[in-house]
């Protein structure tokens, strides 16, 4: 006879799939009509209170946003350079201590697995944020490293701040150092004896700051930051007001405006930096890294690939999931990421397109869209223009130091 | 009593209903014999205890295609197939792995034994997908003769070899690394837990003789992989009324387009004069006489017991003897008089409407294997126990319950000997022993139980051997050489018999594509209109 286990815990993960944040409770207070939606396994908010009056906190006042769910693998040890060296695109031994940067890492035939956040904490301790999970890949390219990989997603908590008024926030609460804190740059200070890792950071394209602790500090030093923001106008937000900001921002997201090729069932949904507008973070004269192979020799080959493009559109009629043509006829692609443009007041997006390298494809495109009114449809065909991203951009993103409202 | 049709087909199989209703659909006039009085083949519904209906032999749905559910209109007579929930491992130490169709609460419980086999699992499912999209649109196309010039074996030829063409090096690298490979190696390049790779192993060895360390079981797995339910690709169903509502909705449909079925009506012999069919000899000694008969019994039995060898060219004969259909498992059927409990499990738990093992590594499943190839039944078997009464209100009243336990592994003769009472009752107390290990009090609430060997399995169903797919589903045994080369599309050496059954491509499981396969080649003979047919959906 086999004697069971006691489990405690063994109805949670049927009868509460996705997992929640120490911030959930936060959260949850806040949210009035039940918007959730899973991300990265978490229950996390898409809209708190008002959608666009959520997005224009992160305009004009601040937000506050959970990024508990992202995934935060910690990597530490006396080859944690070279290892990440390895890993991603980017050259690591140029990037400074107390620093993050923007990178992305991609698979041995040259495909992006995804993108995300470095951030450098010592000489021999880092922590790379993402939106899709990578350990295996991480696990199995670290063979032969003195280095050591610690998934840290549930253990790390996160906010961010994004917005105007982010800095004097905290001010407000007592960080030293934020005035002299410049874009992708981190430090760790205490508040009232709770540590935290605060970067200039941010998905928005506007003045912020994300800031990581331990769980166990969540609870009292979100309250004590919605305290301090009491008089500077923050508001909590779900993802949606979120995803406004960084289309505007021009940042795309994995498995949004490109298959990562860790999901891609079909080969030819998988996308090269170049194809991802992201060529520029790929250096080619470091040593061997993942992919760099294949990226070397797709440069010589005829680009005729998908890439991602930025559209204005004319009109103000929603257009995500549309299809692309040139001359009204020959399809050329689809848009993957779209809204109104509270800041630009046009119709903007990110979109998959199949243009090849003529300068003469890029002219000469429209958009099909399918324009419900009352239960019916009207087709109509708009003009694109491609654009060079970001659609925003805002002094206030870089100023150092900060403006205090 | 009609003698005369245009086609005979031998077996009630779900296959050979397929073929008789798409036969019969085109305007033919098709009998259909059975030799027991029940209809199905081994996708019955049968009241062994009173009020309580057993899927005593297949006891899942998630390959019958869906393209023939529609053709064949099986709802309209009565077919449900029902997603179920769930599936759970029971752990050696106390513990289970639970299974859910919530993407997340599974990963959740994989989290449980392994974080990083957690996040292995959609890289996994990825690869597994890849194979699929391959695969699966081959199901419902006969397989080329690579050896002929024939324009349709020529383009069919050239519809493989685009498809390999589409992949690129490393993914073709992967395909037939794939093919070839162990279950067990398969699984060891994604993950790392024990547990974990016992619970997905499962479906590379189910119905096969071999061991999950053998190559070729990847493929097994695949073969089991590429159902789905409601579109949903992997899912696994039951059929409302247990497995024989298959049959019976296939029989309603068959009938209602003026098809005759009947039973009690064993084949003893195909008529052959000159080369060509002329009709069938039941036991009993009644003729029915037909230009075409199609044999919906394996390769074996129709062309070694149902047809005289005189008319059958030797190196065929021999490649009938050689062909692989080694029987390698059992069923315990049991009614109980109230749901087993087991103790770590909550009782609103949804892991044990689906499959529940007891087998927690590799390990244990190759030493299982071991047994068999020592010519014995396992001393610690694999059990795939399902208890379909959970979700399905008509087959047992409420609170009872049909529990089926297929068991692997269990050889045709035991030391090459023929099966005694003695040892089946011997099988049967190792199987009830292992779910009361888990399970306390169960041995209390058995009502009836039937115990099924390889042996019962041959005589009953008549599947040579006991092997559940008519023919192993390796690789020298799939697609252009399933069941011999040069006859995998259905046809035989003499003109007029036909194959439909599992032992020709695209093999077995409650699929019905041979059977719908081998009515478009048999139309196709007859100058027929196979417009009746669609085509298979486009899959992924």
């Amino acid at each position: 006879m086999i004697q069971s286990k006691d489990r405690k815990d063994r109805d949670t993960t049927f009868r509460e799939p996705l997992f929640r944040s120490p911030f959930y409770d936060f959260f949850a207070a806040k949210e009035s009509e039940g918007h959730w939606y899973n991300w990265n396994g978490y229950k996390s908010p898409t809209i708190l209170s008002d959608e666009e009056l959520e997005y224009f906190s992160i305009r004009s006042t601040c937000s506050v946003f959970d990024i508990t769910p992202l995934n935060k693998y910690r990597i530490v040890g006396p080859q944690a350079e070279e290892f990440l060296n390895k890993l991603t695109v980017r050259n690591v031994t140029k990037q400074n201590v107390a620093t993050v940067k923007y990178t992305l890492w991609c698979d041995q035939e040259g495909f992006v697995i995804d993108d995300g956040t470095l951030f450098r904490i010592s000489d021999n301790d880092f922590r790379l944020c993402s939106q899709e999970k990578h350990l295996p890949w991480l696990i199995d390219t670290s063979y032969g490293f003195d280095v050591e990989i610690i998934d840290e997603t549930k253990h790390i908590c996160g906010i961010s701040l994004q917005g105007p008024t982010a800095a004097s926030i905290l001010r407000q609460l007592g960080v030293n150092g934020i005035d002299n804190l410049k874009p992708f740059h981190l430090f760790q200070t205490k508040i009232s004896n709770m540590p935290i890792m605060i970067s200039r950071t941010g998905f928005t394209g506007d003045l912020g700051y994300e800031i990581f602790m331990k769980n166990n500090v969540a609870n009292k030093f979100v309250e004590r930051v919605w305290k301090a923001g009491s008089n500077h106008g923050l508001t909590a937000i779900g993802y949606n007001a979120l995803n406004m900001a960084r289309i505007e921002a021009g940042f795309i997201v994995a498995n949004i405006d490109f298959i990562s090729s860790d999901h891609a069932i079909r080969q030819n949904r998988c996308r090269r930096p170049d194809d991802l507008g992201l060529g520029w973070l790929v250096d080619l004269n470091k040593g061997f890294f993942n992919g760099k192979k294949a990226i070397l020799n797709s440069k010589l080959e005829d680009s005729s690939a998908f890439k991602i493009y930025a559209l204005e559109i004319d009109g103000k009629e929603p257009v995500e999931g549309s299809i692309i043509y040139y001359n009204k006829k020959d399809e050329v692609g689809t848009v993957t990421s779209a809204i109104w443009s509270p800041m630009t007041k046009k119709s903007i997006a990110l979109a998959q397109l199949k243009l090849g390298s003529s300068k003469s494809n890029m002219e000469n495109l429209w958009i099909e869209i399918y324009s419900l009114k009352e239960l019916q449809y009207y087709k109509l065909m708009k003009k694109v223009s491609i654009v060079k991203p970001p659609f925003i951009n805002l002094a206030r993103r870089s100023a150092c130091p900060p403006a205090n409202y | 009593m009609e003698k005369n049709f245009d086609v005979i087909v031998i077996g009630s199989g779900h296959n050979g209903l397929v073929n008789a209703c798409y036969l019969q659909k085109a305007g033919l006039n098709v009998l259909v014999l059975e030799k027991n009085d029940w209809i199905g083949g081994a996708a019955v519904s049968r009241e062994l205890h009173p009020g309580i209906l057993y899927s005593n032999c297949s006891y899942v749905c998630s390959l019958f295609r869906p393209e023939i559910m529609r053709d064949l209109e099986l709802p309209k007579h009565g077919l449900q197939i029902v997603a179920i929930e769930g599936g759970t491992v029971f752990t050696r130490d106390g513990d289970y792995l639970a299974s859910f169709r919530n993407y997340h609460a599974k990963k959740r419980e994989l989290e449980r034994f392994s974080v990083k086999d957690s996040e292995s699992y959609s890289r996994y499912s990825r690869d597994i997908l890849k194979q699929c999209r391959f695969i699966q649109p081959l199901l419902m196309r006969t397989a080329p003769d690579p050896a002929s010039f024939k324009f349709r074996d020529l383009s069919e030829m050239l519809y493989l070899l685009r498809k390999v063409n589409d992949l690129t090096a490393s993914e073709l690298a992967d395909t037939i690394r794939f093919w070839t490979m162990s279950i067990s190696d398969f699984l060891d390049e994604y993950f790392e837990n024990d547990v974990i790779k016992a619970s997905l192993a499962v479906s590379g060895i189910i119905g096969t003789a071999l061991g999950p360390m053998s190559p070729g079981t990847a493929y097994v797995l695949l073969h089991h992989y590429m159902g789905e339910v409601d579109g949903s690709i992997g899912a696994w169903g039951y059929a409302r009324g247990g497995m024989g509502a298959i049959s019976k909705a296939l029989t309603s449909s068959f009938r209602a387009m003026g098809g005759t079925l009947l039973n009690n009506s064993e084949v003893e012999k195909v008529d052959i004069r000159g080369a060509r069919v002329r009709g069938v000899i039941l036991k009993n000694g009644d003729e029915y006489l037909a230009k075409n008969v199609v044999s919906n019994a394996d390769v074996k039995r129709t062309f070694l017991k149902l047809t005289d060898p005189e008319h059958l060219p030797p190196n065929f004969i021999k490649k009938v003897n050689n062909f692989k259909i080694r029987g390698s498992s059992g069923k315990v059927n049991i009614a109980l008089d109230s749901m087993p409990k087991f103790p770590g499990v909550s009782d609103t738990n949804p892991c044990l409407k689906g499959d529940i093992h007891f087998t927690d590594s590799i390990e244990r499943m190759e030493r299982a294997y071991d047994d068999w190839k020592m010519g014995t039944w396992s001393r610690d078997p694999f059990l795939d126990m399902m208890i379909p009464t959970l979700t399905d209100p008509t087959m047992a009243p409420p609170g009872k319950h049909f529990m089926s336990c297929f068991v692997q592994y269990c050889p045709p003769k035991v030391g090459g000997k023929n099966w005694t009472k003695e040892n089946k009752d011997a099988f049967g107390e190792t199987v009830i022993q292992q779910i009361a290990d888990y399970s306390p009090g169960f041995k209390d609430k058995i009502l009836h139980m039937e115990v099924r060997t390889p042996k019962e399995l041959e005589e009953e169903v008549g599947l040579t051997e006991g092997n559940i797919f008519q023919g192993e589903l390796t690789f020298d045994q799939l697609l252009f050489n399933r069941p011999i080369p040069g006859y995998a599309q259905y046809r035989s050496p003499i003109k007029g018999l036909y194959m439909c059954g599992s032992s020709t491509h695209p093999g077995g499981g409650v699929m019905g594509a041979p059977g719908r396969n081998a009515a478009v080649e048999i139309l196709k003979d007859l100058n027929l209109s196979g417009s009746d047919i669609r085509d298979a959906y486009e899959v992924l």
